[in-house]
């Protein structure tokens, strides 16, 4: 489904991906793991064109990805959360989550402007998908809350209702459980995996929190300065002596 | 269920409630003429087409977050385009309107380009650099413009079958085109367009993640902004009947966003507030000395931007606040205070009536109410970095 291929980017004399190459096959869960600085959130924002990369390939479903404007990624089914939240904050969280299907939508300046039946029709269309998807994230009490000023968690759900509201194939999840407390990851863990089942899709996450990960992705990718160092289902990653040499170092 | 059962009830009520506004709102402004003098007309008149300008300034100030001290400039095109139509084509008054409105959205295209690029005080810079350059440029325009002496064109006159007064007529005329201009403006951003602009002046990367695309949605809220600004300058040739460089000054496009600013960014009736502040207080203050409205305007200004930072718009949802905060505040104090060490004994009895239960009322409300008005009239921040 998404086939990244030697892919590179450097900032000034830094390299932050030296040729990175792996697939994410349909319907199936991926991690992205490494130490800090490793480059996994450069290799999110090449995903989703926020920086282009110096070299590689990048392919969803066949289709160039570099090759898109920024604007256009989110049309092709590809969604993603950021690692510190990128809500908007003096939107409601239902006005949110409606952004979030931005590229569901059609409607032009103009039949905004003049409101015709078709913006009306399109309106409430939206506000119901965003009204079903608070629901089942238990969101609905908050749909009018400015984003600001809920808890973190809270906002961490919303994030992912807006993610969702793009009817997406692929998720991207930027540290999606950074920040929460024990009992909370194990919730969004089940509230991830309910969601993948039900809308059928397909997953990459960034974690650091490695119970996360082994319990949520079929496969994990470990990065360790900007190389590929590992690739392997979780029980496998977690004995493979690379990985376990760049998260604690090894003995001298 | 019940849940959704309540929304659709407040949905309804809400419903209703706008509509009894705007019938009101529509009955005293049709009213309105018929009750004041001439004088006080066209006052009513000015404020209704400064509320158009301001209404376009504040799609893109207030909703989409960037910044414009040349707005006095596009207020100035439209003006002209209706002036030199009528003086020099004798066009009739309404053929002027779309010419002006779309000569202005043009101009407005032009400049969101350049805008694209700018933010902050750079953005503020070039377009307070056009509202500058303007005044000159049409004095020396001499045989189209008239130069420094401008250009008197007639007014519209009022039909025979209408039997209204000059001022009446004019005043209706104003009308119709502002609560056009306003329901534009609405419609626009209660669409999936004006979520897009909001989203952009709130986070602009994440909006493009989302499939907003930036420089469509950017450029084209400068042009809109421009059109709603000739509109206004086109009215107002229609009001005055006269035109001259020195009515344009780079002070009408500081006092537009000082009056967006005080009615209040991001709301929708903002601009109504703003538009009457902008044109009452210089006339009201001019009565005190002839040196009296600058200060007056800048004291005003001041004093507004302390009680109600959010504008004038957000004053309702904020005062509300501010008085639950000083009742609870002096219901955490009394207990103290004289009157509980004089009734100890029933300590639940002492507390005076309404002030003991609306103190753990306010308290527990206090984190969410502030949060209300901020949806209405935003934060005064006009540019994020």
């Amino acid at each position: 489904m998404l086939a990244v291929d030697g892919i590179t980017v450097r900032f000034g004399g830094i390299t932050a991906l030296d040729g990175v190459s792996f697939t994410v096959g349909p319907g199936t869960a991926v991690g992205l793991i490494g130490p800090n600085g490793a480059g996994k959130t450069t290799l999110f924002n090449c995903l989703t064109r926020r920086c282009t990369p110096d070299g590689g390939d990048v392919r969803f479903e066949g289709e160039d990805l570099l090759a898109l404007p920024p604007h256009a990624v989110a049309g092709r089914g590809i969604a993603r959360t950021f690692q510190n939240l990128g809500l908007f904050p003096r939107l409601t969280v239902r006005e949110n989550v409606m952004v979030g299907a931005h590229s569901r939508g059609r409607t032009g300046h103009l039949a905004a402007a003049l409101r015709l039946p078709r913006v009306r029709r399109e309106e409430r269309e939206l506000g119901d998908l965003a009204d079903d998807l608070l629901r089942r994230l238990g969101l609905a009490d908050v749909a009018g809350h400015p984003a600001a000023g809920l808890p973190f968690g809270t906002l961490k759900r919303v994030e992912l209702a807006r993610a969702l509201a793009a009817r997406p194939r692929l998720l991207l999840l930027d540290e999606p459980v950074n920040g929460l407390s024990h009992g909370e990851v194990g919730q969004f863990a089940d509230l991830v995996r309910s969601v993948c089942q039900d809308f059928d899709l397909t997953l990459l996450v960034v974690e650091h929190h490695m119970g996360f990960v082994m319990g949520l992705c079929d496969k994990v990718v470990c990065l360790d300065f900007g190389r590929k160092i590992a690739e392997a289902p979780p029980e496998e990653i977690q004995r493979d002596p690379a990985v376990v040499e760049a998260y604690l170092g090894v003995a001298a | 269920m019940s849940t959704i059962a309540v929304t659709l009830g407040t949905d309804r009520a809400r419903r209703l409630r706008a509509a009894l506004t705007v019938l009101l709102a529509a009955a005293v402004a049709v009213g309105a003429p018929f009750y004041f003098a001439p004088f006080q007309v066209f006052q009513l008149t000015m404020v209704l087409l400064y509320a158009v300008a301001l209404a376009g300034l504040n799609l893109l100030v207030g909703f989409g977050g960037q910044i414009s001290l040349g707005h006095g400039a596009f207020f100035a095109a439209g003006a002209y385009t209706s002036a030199v139509m009528l003086d020099r084509y004798d066009t009739g008054h309404l053929a002027t309107l779309p010419v002006a409105a779309a000569g202005c959205f043009l101009l407005g295209l032009a400049l969101g380009v350049p805008a694209l690029r700018l933010r902050g005080l750079y953005l503020a810079l070039v377009t307070l650099s056009l509202a500058v350059f303007l005044p000159p440029l049409l004095k020396r325009l001499e045989p189209v413009t008239g130069g420094s002496m401008g250009l008197i064109v007639d007014k519209p006159q009022p039909p025979a079958w209408s039997g209204l007064a000059e001022d009446q007529w004019t005043y209706f005329v104003v009308l119709a085109v502002t609560a056009v201009a306003l329901l534009l403006a609405r419609n626009l951003l209660r669409s999936r367009v004006g979520r897009a602009l909001r989203a952009v002046r709130d986070d602009e990367s994440a909006a493009e993640v989302m499939g907003v695309r930036l420089s469509l949605h950017k450029t084209l809220a400068f042009a809109w902004s421009a059109m709603f600004a000739g509109v206004a300058g086109c009215l107002y040739t229609w009001v005055i009947g006269f035109v001259s460089p020195d009515s344009f000054s780079f002070v009408l496009s500081v006092t537009l966003l000082a009056g967006l600013v005080v009615g209040g960014l991001a709301s929708l009736y903002g601009p109504l507030l703003g538009a009457a502040f902008v044109t009452y207080v210089p006339s009201v203050s001019q009565d005190l000395s002839e040196a009296a409205p600058g200060v007056v305007f800048g004291l005003l200004i001041i004093a507004v931007m302390f009680v109600a930072p959010t504008g004038l718009a957000g004053l309702p949802g904020r005062v509300p606040v501010a008085v639950a905060r000083r009742l609870s505040d002096v219901a955490a104090r009394r207990p103290s205070g004289v009157s509980a060490v004089l009734h100890r004994t029933p300590p639940a009895a002492s507390a005076p009536g309404p002030e003991s239960p609306s103190r753990p009322g306010t308290r527990a409300s206090e984190p969410l109410t502030p949060a209300d008005p901020e949806t209405v009239g935003a934060p005064p921040r006009t540019e994020k970095e």
